[in-house]
């Protein structure tokens, strides 16, 4: 592909693309530290029958709070870039 | 980051001026991402016990001391292994 003589169409279905990837990207990534952050919290001793009542309840809140934290430090991290950008 | 580096197109193959603008500014997009993820990796190690029913505000101090005061580190060992590194004569790791 010659990437100096793409149409504008072209050029707005690659960035498309591009956007696409990097969510698909990132959503891989909070999945898979989700995973292991709430699996190490809730699992404490992996049962034989599946994960009870308990451990179930327990994802769905560390889930929940993992994504507070996320959104959280998402913000605080933006707010000090801005400033150090500042300086 | 003035330039960037798209691999496998070749050194003198022209890119087109809007492409590397928008390319230049999702990659820093990513690396902020991947930041925010490697930052929430520690804080949350560092300020989550157990996952209550929402975070309260201690925790939430917690979370952004956590963030800040990283950056600080990360600032304050920049600056103090460039000094040492110029005191020993700019020679760098050997």
């Amino acid at each position: 592909m010659d990437f100096g003589t793409l149409s504008s169409t072209q050029k707005d279905e690659l960035m498309t693309q591009v956007r696409q990837q990097m969510i698909i990207a990132n959503t891989q990534e909070l999945l898979g530290k989700m995973t292991e952050k709430c699996f190490k919290k809730c699992v404490n001793k992996p049962g034989s029958d599946g994960l009870d009542n308990s451990e179930q309840k327990c994802i769905a809140m560390c889930m929940d709070r993992y994504m507070d934290s996320y959104n959280l430090i998402s913000k605080t991290y933006t707010r000090r870039l801005t400033r150090e950008a500042q300086r | 980051m003035s330039d960037l580096d798209v691999g496998g197109l070749g050194g003198d193959q022209k890119i087109d001026p809007e492409l590397q603008e928008f390319l230049m500014v999702e990659k820093q997009r990513a690396q902020v991402n991947a930041q925010i993820h490697e930052f929430n990796d520690i804080c949350w190690d560092k300020c989550i016990d157990k996952p209550g029913s929402k975070l309260d505000s201690k925790t939430e101090a917690c979370l952004n001391n956590c963030v800040d005061r990283f950056i600080d580190t990360s600032l304050l060992i920049t600056n103090r292994l460039a000094q040492l590194l110029q005191k020993q004569g700019g020679s760098g790791l050997s």
